[in-house]
């Protein structure tokens, strides 16, 4: 047995308090730094579940690929060609893709995040890091597949689509913004999670009524004009029609549906990881 | 007062509650819903301010441990050592007070934490490293290091599920032990393994203890305790009660243990188990002498009571000593063909449990007796220091054992030859 070389202590211990939890302004601000110290292990885990998922399939990374083309696909048989739905100039099959690309990135970013928590409760039982990582990485891993899914869009747009506009530039921006709404949401239900199981069962019905809301079998066009903004309170109406206008040049965005659709994100992330923050201390005494 | 860099921790007005309703999870809405009515009545007739069953796990504790100290934390069931341990850890919060100290916090309750079995050896040192809180590059630093302690250098690149649970523990242990954290948090009863590696993660303890590590320690083995241990922390109902040298806080809680029988088995509230049987009494004598009346060499009967019996109860106990050690243990788990289980049908009436020594092997002195239930294999309850006898001075098979000078801790019958060398036999067989 060989001996643990010990490394020389005493300069670098750092000191820690542990108390009662801390609310508010300070205390967010206090949890976002040490989140942002541990970055390192939010890639760690996110990691973890992209090799064991690549390692468990046979067909890896394809799979973020082929799901999106697979919906696809069938949305285009049955709605674009039987109900004859169409998209302006483009191609329904295309649009709808173009849609799927951040629809798919939230939904299953929120399904996997939603049931993180419960998941990796023996972690959680055992030992310390900002608790909120747990559904974080998932919403990383959600982010790879958009980016393998991302490069199909674009090989097709080349190959098949309209011509880039300088509204790419904007692509971003709408990207970010169905990061935050996943976010917010993702954290809220891994935080009810915990508390109530019934969430594990309810999200498969919520993801599918969220997506009847959301335009990607559909052109937000056959909403009614003056329903426009209050249809863009799910701001991943906003997220898909900003893809769409991004990528394809249309359909044109409405500045007021663009500013609820922004603001209900911000408000659904202040909430999900504020709600989650105030109870992360007692997942362990709970879980 | 030593000052902030001769300190290691420093509990200030430490508290942790739990409201009972709260600690019994809720698995579904359902479950929460329908407490509601009984929740709005209790409200109601509890004015406005709702009263909850809470329960203190610790209360105003306050201590100061210095650099380098090895701490046994001792205390009965439900004192509050693993809920000290979950903070220091910082696994829980605590409501009231805080507890500070310097530099890092490990616990070997982190074995393979973090790991995961469809990942290689190689992945997992990396994972588990990250998780328990080092930096890729202090990972990348110790991993040659921490495969070879392991001594799993040819299956690194093997997925853990196909490893056996002593690779698997040993490549954990590995990872837990590089951490080398400034303080250390160890629970014996929840770290894992077989007895081998209990006795490597105390030749650990030692040596990062001489290295200067500060390390708190929870066993029930007051043995380990004492041997491994300078100071030590009581722990009673969650409050600190005692805080010194560790013979002295051994010495303190024996006697605390003793206060407890004062109270009659079942109003005990320091046991542990689902409770569906409890221990209702417990009676040692020896058949035909006074009662309490005890020598070694004499037989012995233990008579437990329990609330419910049922054939699929076993009964397993341990006698210590006065100094903590275990001498003795016994389980009904493990059969022979001249026990006597129940006879009738299961059921929910009371029973009696009987043990019997045709003879105590026991040295004279003070021991205590601890008792566990299991009930389906499942812990039903758990009473430490149940009961406490003393043995007198007897004689085993007409060999007398005296009280004044008691050397060892058990008496073995045994026979002596005298004689002349005979011819070089084989062995030292008795004809």
């Amino acid at each position: 047995m060989t001996v643990i070389e010990a490394t020389p202590r005493g300069q670098a211990r750092r000191p820690f308090a542990v108390e009662a939890p801390r609310q508010g302004v300070r205390g967010s601000a206090e949890r976002l730094r040490e989140v942002l110290e541990s970055r390192e292990l939010l890639i760690f885990l996110a990691w973890r579940d992209l090799t064991v998922r690549y390692k468990q399939s046979a067909i890896g990374v394809l799979w973020a690929v082929v799901q999106p083309l697979l919906l696809a696909g069938a949305f285009t048989l049955f709605f674009g060609n039987l109900a004859g739905l169409a998209h302006g100039n483009t191609s329904y099959a295309l649009a709808t893709f173009v849609a799927l690309l951040p629809w798919q990135l939230v939904a299953s970013g929120v399904f996997t995040a939603s049931e993180s928590v419960v998941r990796g409760q023996d972690l959680v039982k055992r030992v310390y890091f900002p608790r909120i990582l747990i559904p974080l990485a998932p919403m990383a891993v959600a982010l790879v597949d958009f980016c393998a899914a991302l490069a199909v869009a674009l090989i097709w747009l080349v190959v098949a689509g309209p011509s880039f506009t300088l509204a790419i530039v904007w692509l971003p921006a709408f990207l970010l913004l169905a990061v935050v709404t996943a976010t917010g949401v993702g954290c809220l239900l891994a935080a009810l999670n915990v508390r109530f199981r019934d969430v594990q069962l309810a999200i498969p019905l919520l993801v599918q009524l969220w997506l009847f809301c959301t335009p990607v079998a559909y052109p937000s066009s056959v909403v009614p004009g003056p329903w426009r903004t209050a249809f863009a309170i799910n701001p991943m109406v906003t997220a898909v029609d900003g893809f769409r206008a991004a990528l394809l040049g249309e359909p044109h965005l409405h500045l007021p549906a663009v500013a609820v659709s922004v603001t209900v994100a911000v408000v659904l992330a202040v909430v999900g990881v504020g709600f989650f923050w105030r109870t992360e201390d007692t997942i362990a005494d709970v879980i | 007062m030593p000052t902030s860099s001769e300190l290691a921790v420093v509990a200030t007005n430490l508290g942790k509650r739990y409201r009972l309703g709260e600690s019994i999870r809720h698995d579904t809405a359902r479950d929460w819903i329908s407490g509601v009515p009984g929740r709005l009545v209790r409200r109601k007739m509890a004015g406005r301010r709702a009263i909850r069953p809470e329960l203190w796990a610790l209360r105003e504790v306050d201590f100061e441990i210095e650099r380098g100290d090895v701490v046994g934390v001792v205390g009965r069931n439900g004192a509050g050592k693993s809920t000290l341990l979950k903070i220091l850890t910082r696994v829980t919060r605590p409501t009231t007070g805080s507890l500070r100290g310097w530099g890092r916090v490990g616990s070997l309750l982190e074995i393979g934490t973090g790991f995961h079995p469809e990942l290689t050896g190689r992945e997992n040192v990396y994972l588990s490293g990250a998780v328990l809180g080092m930096r890729r590059a202090e990972i990348a630093r110790k991993f040659d290091r921490i495969v070879e302690f392991s001594g799993i250098e040819h299956m690194l690149d093997t997925p853990v599920k196909r490893y056996s649970s002593g690779m698997y523990v040993r490549l954990g242990f590995s990872v837990a032990a590089h951490l080398e954290p400034d303080i250390l948090a160890i629970d014996e009863v929840l770290s894992v393994g077989d007895a081998v590696f209990q006795g490597r993660s105390l030749e650990l303890v030692r040596r990062l203890a001489e290295d200067g590590t500060t390390v708190l320690l929870v066993s029930h083995n007051l043995g380990t305790v004492t041997a491994f241990c300078r100071s030590g922390l009581l722990l009673e109902e969650g409050r600190l009660t005692a805080h010194g040298p560790i013979g002295d806080v051994v010495r303190a809680y024996g006697h605390s243990l003793e206060a407890a029988t004062g109270r009659t088995i079942v109003e005990r509230t320091d046991r542990s188990g689902t409770g569906r049987t409890r221990l209702t009494s417990i009676r040692i004598d020896a058949p035909g002498r006074p009662a309490g009346e005890i020598a070694t060499g004499e037989p012995l009967t233990f008579t437990f009571e329990v609330s419910r019996r049922a054939r699929e109860l076993d009964c397993a106990f341990s006698i210590y000593d006065a100094s903590g050690n275990l001498v003795a243990d016994f389980a009904s788990s493990e059969p022979s063909p001249l026990d006597v289980p129940f006879d009738s049908e299961p059921d929910s009436e009371p029973g009696v449990i009987v043990c019997e020594f045709d003879e105590l092997l026991l040295m004279p002195g003070r021991y205590r007796v601890d008792i566990r239930l299991y009930l389906l294999g499942d812990l039903a309850d758990q009473v430490d220091g149940a009961a406490f006898f003393t043995v007198g001075p007897g004689a085993v098979r007409g060999r007398p054992v005296r009280g004044e000078e008691v050397y060892g801790a058990v008496q073995i019958p045994h026979v002596w030859r005298f004689g002349e060398v005979a011819a070089r036999r084989s062995g030292a067989r008795l004809p």
